[in-house]
């Protein structure tokens, strides 16, 4: 359906997207993973034909968009801050896509009453977008996208403004509709739970560029990059360098760890330690330290060690005392 | 998956409205600036141009001439010295009153010093004669007194009544950001009263009073419809020179020539008022000054006398030609013996009938019906070259930086020069009628985009990038999200242009048709002429004015976004 191709985009000398190239299938929801500044809403406008880019291209299903405007493209785009017209009132912005589409108003009585619906706002028609909370405006928003039935849907941080338990339901209630309409989405979010729960794919940005592309699941076993792992918080981080086929000398001493990609002695290379014990048995590495502190969290506990690192454990340590956990630990690039 | 528009649609549709796409953002600029900048140049720059050339004419450079020239800058300097000075005198009292002082009716009699300013000046020459004048009420009602006001007085104090709210707003709110607690702050440390104001109180205040002081120095010096209909033929500043030169004794070198030389001192005025505005500005604290209530018995006094002074500085001459315009004073020309005295509502009613009947005799009316016509096309020219001015000004780029002072220019030339340009430019067109709105348009521009601008900056690029997305063409944006969000500013904006057009003078009297009058004109013709009956219909036909032009100012006022269009 959707493809960007080798898009490149600089904004005064500084470059915002660098060699951006991935697909969307039918029906799938991408979503695209990155710190604020990394290019991701210039992406999604570009993409929607509200800017230009200084080179490389926009396809859909094979068809170059180039030359064609914004408005003609039919694509949703769901703005951060929901960009609800404030002089029309919850069914005036809801019918203005299809307004502009000349289609009939018994029709767009209908379909506006559909979106509201699917976003559970049916009986807020004739209130003022002013009058609504985040979360209604929120939904205003994707239900004003969704009922001119898009091509593609784009979404661009919509619960960054939105307390957290907020947050949780709409993003479920999110997943459902997305799900229901079967549009294929681009989601755009700095918070990598929110794209976990959402997306059947996830491109992670970094400085303009994807450094990590894959399902949830393949991401989070499979980082790839120091960069991927410390963004998604996946564990300890350790520098170490090739000492021999699959062994590592670190700061915290010599680990054994089967390496994807072929190394020669001396190199240097990023461990990944998860903080999870393991199985004596079958794991060859441990962590040892002091424990410094102990945070109790529901059904485990956060140690963290003094020299730094720390690991989730299911009983409660006593401060200053010395331990020896089995881990789990991976090679990163 | 459903699809409203299909790929071929889009395919198809692309190849027509494509074009818009393809426009580049410099394109689409130069398409913006096109209508504005086109007007400009055939309605501003040519006849400036012109205005130049025919001052380097030999003709121009004769030493009567410049004996002329030099007479009447001398005169202009002198009234505009003094005037300002009499406004300093007036109006810094009354902005520290303001700034300092809670008092019952404040923001009343605050509202009521501002009117003057946005008054047309044929009103305010009639408010001023309807109550000094030879014709006036207190010549007439008080008997024994007799009294007359000087015509040079009568100009001064015209001009102290138009610009005291300059003084007032522009060291009023210097004077409100200046935390007092400086003040007490030096003479804890020893300063006399007038030490600690010399020193403490008066630098912060240095650029807002010399802004205010120039601006009103400006606003007196290019003064012409007061000083044409008050100080009669003895007193000629550089604009009525101008217009005598041109229209009475037909030399347009010589009016030419005045005019290079007011422009120069205007301009040269404009600069040096725009430095210090830049710098009042930076001044401004964010803290302001709750105003206290007068403590002492002294203190109450005097501020009770002067508020009464001020009140009935501003209300005497206001109140004093709608009252005029409905008592006989005297007899109507060729009226003997039997002369009903007091109310009467005949200058109203007179207003309708065509009396004399001669060819180029026109009844008020009409003149009316002409001021009308001329402000309904001056709000659609200059709204025409106003929007898209003011939709590339409310995104600069490089290019609007050197266009922003170009379109303000009109504001600084006056509108005597103005009118004067047009006949040089276009003589041969002046029996047409269509040349005053454009004139109108040139004078109200500045004001219009002024007002538009400001409004077009506060709506959000994402709504017009959401409503793109959903499918809006950019016509279609600018029907459905600018023009109803700026549907406000645009009323402000077109009373902005109605008003000044009604109220136009002096380009009007320059170019307007004997037979195509306009209020202003008529009620110029009227005060000029003898008799009761034509006096006491200047003053009715004035009155109507000030009415509109009060109820316009009302509305600009709840219609303009807050803190925006100052000049």
């Amino acid at each position: 359906m959707l493809e960007v191709r080798n898009l490149f985009k600089a904004y005064e000398d500084k470059s915002l997207l660098n060699d951006i190239s991935f697909t969307v299938a039918e029906g799938e929801t991408i979503c695209l993973l990155g710190a604020s500044g990394s290019g991701k809403s210039t992406l999604l406008l570009i993409i929607a034909g509200l800017e230009s880019s200084d080179s490389g291209l926009v396809l859909f299903n094979g068809l170059e968009l180039t030359n064609t405007p914004p408005h003609l493209r039919d694509f949703g785009l769901v703005f951060q801050d929901y960009a609800l017209f404030p002089h029309l009132n919850v069914n005036e912005n809801v019918a203005f896509g299809l307004r502009m589409r000349r289609i009939r108003q018994v029709e767009i009585d209908e379909r506006v009453a559909t979106s509201l619906e699917l976003v559970s706002l049916a009986e807020f028609g004739n209130r003022k977008v002013n009058d609504l909370s985040g979360g209604e405006q929120q939904r205003v928003a994707l239900a004003r996208a969704l009922a001119i039935r898009p091509r593609l849907l784009m979404i661009d941080e919509p619960l960054g403004a939105l307390d957290r338990t907020l947050r949780e339901d709409l993003l479920n209630e999110l997943r459902m509709i997305l799900h229901q309409a079967k549009i294929p989405t681009i989601y755009v979010t700095h918070d990598q739970e929110e794209a976990f729960t959402i997306a059947d794919r996830v491109l992670i940005l970094h400085n303009g560029e994807i450094v990590r592309a894959g399902t949830p699941v393949d991401v989070w076993a499979n980082p790839q990059s120091a960069f991927v792992a410390r963004f998604l918080g996946l564990g300890n981080l350790l520098d170490g360098e090739v000492i021999a086929e699959n062994r590592f000398q670190t700061q915290q001493g010599l680990f054994t760890v089967e390496c994807d990609h072929k190394h020669s002695n001396g190199d240097k290379v990023h461990l990944l330690v998860r903080p999870l014990a393991t199985d004596a048995q079958r794991e060859l590495n441990a962590l040892n330290g002091i424990v410094a502190d102990m945070i109790f969290q529901q059904d485990r506990f956060k140690i963290t060690l003094e020299n730094g690192f720390y690991i989730y454990l299911k009983e409660a340590q006593e401060i200053g005392q010395k331990i020896s956990v089995q881990v789990k630990v991976e090679c990163l690039a | 998956m459903k699809q409203t528009i299909s790929h071929g649609d889009v395919q198809s549709l692309k190849r027509v409205k494509g074009l818009f796409a393809l426009v580049s953002p410099w394109l689409g600029r130069i398409l913006l600036w096109l209508l504005p900048l086109t007007f400009l140049a055939i309605f501003f720059f040519l006849p400036l141009s012109r205005v130049f050339a025919l001052t380097l004419n030999a003709s121009a450079f004769t030493a009567e001439n410049f004996k002329i020239a030099y007479s009447a800058l001398r005169f202009t300097f002198y009234q505009a010295a003094l005037s300002t000075f009499l406004t300093l005198l007036l109006g810094l009292p009354s902005a520290y009153l303001f700034a300092r002082y809670d008092f019952g009716g404040r923001s009343i009699l605050r509202a009521l010093t501002a009117i003057p300013f946005m008054l047309p000046t044929v009103v305010v020459a009639a408010s001023f004669n309807a109550l000094f004048g030879q014709r006036g009420l207190i010549n007439n009602l008080i008997h024994p007194s007799s009294f007359i006001l000087h015509p040079f007085i009568a100009i001064l104090l015209a001009h102290v009544f138009y610009n005291t709210t300059i003084v007032i707003r522009i060291v009023g709110s210097a004077l409100s950001s200046l935390d007092p607690k400086l003040e007490q702050a030096a003479h804890s440390l020893g300063a006399n009263s007038f030490r600690g104001w010399w020193y403490v109180v008066l630098p912060p205040l240095r650029p807002a009073l010399l802004a205010s002081t120039l601006l009103v120095f400006l606003f007196d010096f290019t003064s012409f419809g007061v000083i044409l209909l008050l100080g009669g033929s003895q007193y000629t500043t550089l604009e009525v020179e101008i217009y005598i030169q041109a229209i009475k004794q037909l030399k347009l070198p010589l009016a030419a020539l005045l005019a290079i030389i007011q422009l120069v001192c205007t301009l040269i005025f404009s600069i040096l008022y725009t430095r210090f505005v830049a710098r009042a500005a930076q001044q401004l604290a964010p803290r302001s000054v709750h105003p206290r209530k007068s403590k002492t018995i002294f203190e109450k006094t005097i501020i009770t006398a002067f508020i009464f002074l001020l009140s009935s500085f501003f209300l005497l001459p206001l109140a004093s030609l709608p009252i005029r315009s409905i008592f006989r004073l005297e007899a109507d020309r060729g009226q003997r013996g039997e002369v009903q005295y007091g109310f009467t509502t005949d200058y109203y009613t007179e207003l309708f009938v065509n009396r004399r009947g001669s060819v180029f005799y026109v009844p008020p009316i009409q003149a009316t019906l002409n001021s009308l016509s001329y402000a309904g096309v001056t709000v659609v020219l200059s709204l025409l070259f106003g929007y898209p001015a003011a939709f590339a000004l409310a995104r600069p780029s490089r290019l609007e930086k050197i266009l922003d002072p170009l379109i303000m220019l009109p504001l600084g030339s006056s509108a005597v020069m103005l009118g004067l340009g047009f006949i040089i430019s276009y003589g041969k067109w002046l029996t047409s009628p269509l040349l005053v709105p454009f004139a109108h348009t040139l004078v109200a521009l500045p004001f219009v985009i002024r007002t538009l601008q400001p409004a077009i900056a506060s709506i959000p690029q994402r709504l017009r990038q959401a409503a793109s997305s959903l499918g809006a063409s950019p016509f279609e944006v600018w029907k459905n999200i600018d023009f109803p969000i700026l549907r406000r500013a645009t009323l402000a904006a077109s009373t902005f242009a109605f008003t000044i057009s009604l109220g136009e003078f002096g380009a009007t009297l320059l170019i307007s048709r004997p037979e195509y009058p306009t209020i202003p004109v008529a009620i110029e013709r009227f005060l000029l002429q003898p008799g009761g009956l034509n006096y006491g219909q200047a003053t009715a036909m004035a009155s109507i004015l000030m009415l509109l032009a009060v109820f316009s100012i009302l509305v600009i006022e709840k219609f303009r976004l807050p803190n925006s269009g100052e000049f």
